[in-house]
């Protein structure tokens, strides 16, 4: 009864090994520091996504806009530091600030209007895909030189393996929202928000200062995803990260965390993202399998974790109900 | 006639006898299969592999830069003996490629190149797209000789360089021509759907009457143009002149037809280049120019269509 809340994330934690299990008996290499920076440095920008993703799902919502917002922050970079002299540092804070006003505007009128998260995240997703269109077709490369000094930062491993600043960004990222979520009282309030947004207003939970904060983290985060893809690619291109609010959703969703929100972990978030980066490493390393079978095999464990988790609903709702009545009995 | 022994020639040329590259393993990371002539490119690719006993593994990126990315690094730690890159976009390589040269593992690219500087791989094995755009635009300026023409023009992948030189190339060989200007120009994304979509547009917003000539960027656009022509009540090849790139069978098959005019080949046989390169590096360290071209041949109404089809058929499009 505890431990429920915490079961899928170990059940996640117990996938993520046998699979790494499995693929480094198959290909031995699997096990090098190469594969484990790579998963680091592939699966940054997702990542970094899938964090803010995971505030919104906890608070209930989805955050279809986040890709196009990703597209949208490599384009505006790659353009401005292309026409314009400015700093690359002072682009990325201009940029960080659209994107949260950006995801401040999706969240109020998500709250203030009332409106669902999905139809007002679709209409960002429009908009920000079509803004990186207008500002080029092209893919636009970067060519500042304090693009190469980020790239060039990085911790050789003995075996070759690269641990890039990109993949440590992600890794903040994650430490930061972990305090944030169950060490604030605006992390708390998240979760209230997804438990019951009616208990919640009941609670004194700030729901508007909640949702919007909750969309701005999600749009910066997504700005600072992008920045991680231009820095990856060092490009910007308007047709890029086409889908990536869907594998971030799955990224969650592998995580534990419950799709109508209130549960759910964000370590286990970064475990899903790992679990998908093993997937179609394992996928390349075999060479022969059509790479489809990587969304297959996700398609797959997706429906695994939202069955176990109608299972781990309906199980605590039996056992809870006895419980129930003996506190109003009492 | 000539033809014919032109195509057998090339398929002979597939197959030379080495027992240097075998045991040798190369990655190969495929763009996707987004038109007939990819899926060609990569059965071609697998055949010329597997006659040279080369283990070949294979990753198919699904159109994203990211798992190109992510391949080819998966390819460096897995640690194989060349690598094969058909890159989805031009820009965003270096670090990668850096990484696979710390590694010591030559990169060759396929049918495309990059910006990044060029001795970040061995070689790249690619067709002249301006060149091949050129001829198109060539052979519509000797097909039309002289007369008035509007062109309509579907083109490839936004950004992709293909779209960007087959565009320039074509406005290259129409350059003598003030008879003929490109009315019309907008992304099919290579797709025969889109390819379908777009022409539609154009024919509503030009009226098929006003339209002479389509260019199409690749054959399966030009097929789905086809198809929103005749759905328009016009004749594809008559009414409206038809020249693309790329001699995938079907367009061969429009040809027979007389719904399509001309195509320029662009070989899918990318990876016998590239081979023959690792072959002869592997076997004394010789390197490759930074550049290997293909040949770009027209076809017209003239060749033997049907012949080429069954060819064309047999490669595995």
């Amino acid at each position: 009864m505890m431990r429920s809340p915490r079961l899928p994330l170990y059940i996640t934690l117990a996938t993520f090994l046998l699979a790494y299990a499995i693929c480094a008996s198959q290909y031995p290499s699997m096990l090098s520091t190469r594969v484990i920076a790579n998963l680091l440095t592939d699966n940054a920008f997702l990542g970094i996504t899938a964090v803010g993703m995971t505030f919104v799902i906890l608070s209930g919502g989805i955050d279809l806009s986040v890709g196009s917002v990703i597209a949208f922050s490599g384009v505006f970079l790659a353009v401005i530091l292309r026409d314009t002299s400015i700093h690359p540092l002072v682009a990325f804070a201009l940029l960080l600030g659209i994107t949260i006003a950006f995801g401040a505007a999706i969240g109020s009128i998500i709250h203030y209007l009332e409106m669902p998260p999905f139809i007002v995240t679709l209409a960002g997703m429009f908009l920000m895909r079509g803004l990186a269109y207008v500002l080029s077709t092209d893919s636009v490369p970067i060519t500042h030189e304090f693009y190469d000094t980020l790239q060039g930062i990085y911790w050789k491993a003995p075996s070759g393996g690269r641990f890039r600043l990109i993949g440590g960004i992600m890794i903040l990222c994650y430490v930061v929202a972990m305090l944030v979520l169950h060490r604030t009282r605006f992390g708390q309030n998240v979760y209230a928000l997804g438990g019951n947004a009616a208990t919640a207003r009941l609670m004194g939970v700030p729901i508007a200062r909640t949702t919007i904060g909750i969309y701005a983290i999600a749009g910066g985060l997504a700005g600072l995803a992008g920045i991680v893809y231009s820095i990856y690619t060092s490009a910007g291109y308007s047709l890029s990260t086409v889908g990536v609010e869907l594998d971030a959703i799955a990224a969650v969703v592998i995580g534990g965390t419950l799709l109508t929100g209130g549960s759910g972990f964000v370590a286990g978030t970064f475990l899903g993202i790992l679990i998908m980066g093993l997937i179609q490493t394992y996928i390349v390393f075999d060479g022969t399998l059509s790479s489809w079978w990587t969304k297959i095999v996700i398609g797959g464990l997706l429906f695994a974790f939202i069955m176990l988790q109608k299972a781990l609903g309906w199980a605590t709702t039996t056992r809870r109900r006895p419980a129930l009545e003996f506190a109003t009995r009492s | 006639m000539k033809l014919k022994s032109t195509l057998l020639a090339s398929t002979m040329a597939l197959v030379p006898l080495s027992a240097l590259a075998a045991d040798k393993t190369v990655g190969f990371s495929q763009i996707g299969s987004e038109s007939g002539w990819r899926a060609a490119e990569t059965t071609v690719t697998k055949q010329q592999a597997e006659e040279r006993g080369i283990d070949l593994k294979f990753a198919d990126a699904q159109q994203k830069q990211e798992n190109q990315i992510k391949a080819v690094r998966s390819f460096i730690a897995q640690g194989v003996d060349a690598i094969l890159l058909a890159p989805v976009v031009a820009t965003g390589w270096d670090s990668v490629l850096e990484e696979a040269q710390d590694a010591e593992i030559p990169v060759i690219l396929l049918d495309r190149t990059v910006d990044a500087p060029d001795d970040l791989y061995m070689t790249a094995v690619t067709s002249d797209l301006v060149h091949e755009g050129e001829v198109a635009g060539n052979w519509l300026q000797d097909e039309m000789a002289g007369a008035d023409c509007r062109v309509v023009e579907l083109q490839g992948t936004t950004g992709s360089s293909p779209a960007i030189d087959r565009k320039k190339g074509f406005e290259m060989g129409i350059e003598d021509a003030p008879n003929i200007e490109i009315v019309r120009s907008q992304t099919g994304d290579f797709t025969r759907a889109q390819g379908k979509v777009v022409m539609e547009s154009f024919l509503k917003a030009e009226g098929a009457e006003n339209i002479c000539a389509l260019y199409a960027h690749n054959d399966d656009m030009a097929v789905g143009a086809i198809q929103a022509i005749k759905e328009a009540g016009a004749t594809p090849g008559t009414d409206i002149k038809i020249v693309s790139i790329d001699s995938v069978p079907d367009i061969h098959l429009a040809m027979l037809a007389g719904e399509a005019n001309a195509t320029v080949e662009l070989t899918p046989n990318m990876a016998g280049p590239a081979f023959d390169v690792l072959e002869a590096y592997w076997a004394d360290g010789t390197m490759p120019p930074k550049w290997i071209q293909t040949e770009s041949k027209l076809y017209t109404l003239e060749d033997d269509n049907q012949a080429i089809y069954d060819n064309k058929k047999s490669l595995g499009y």
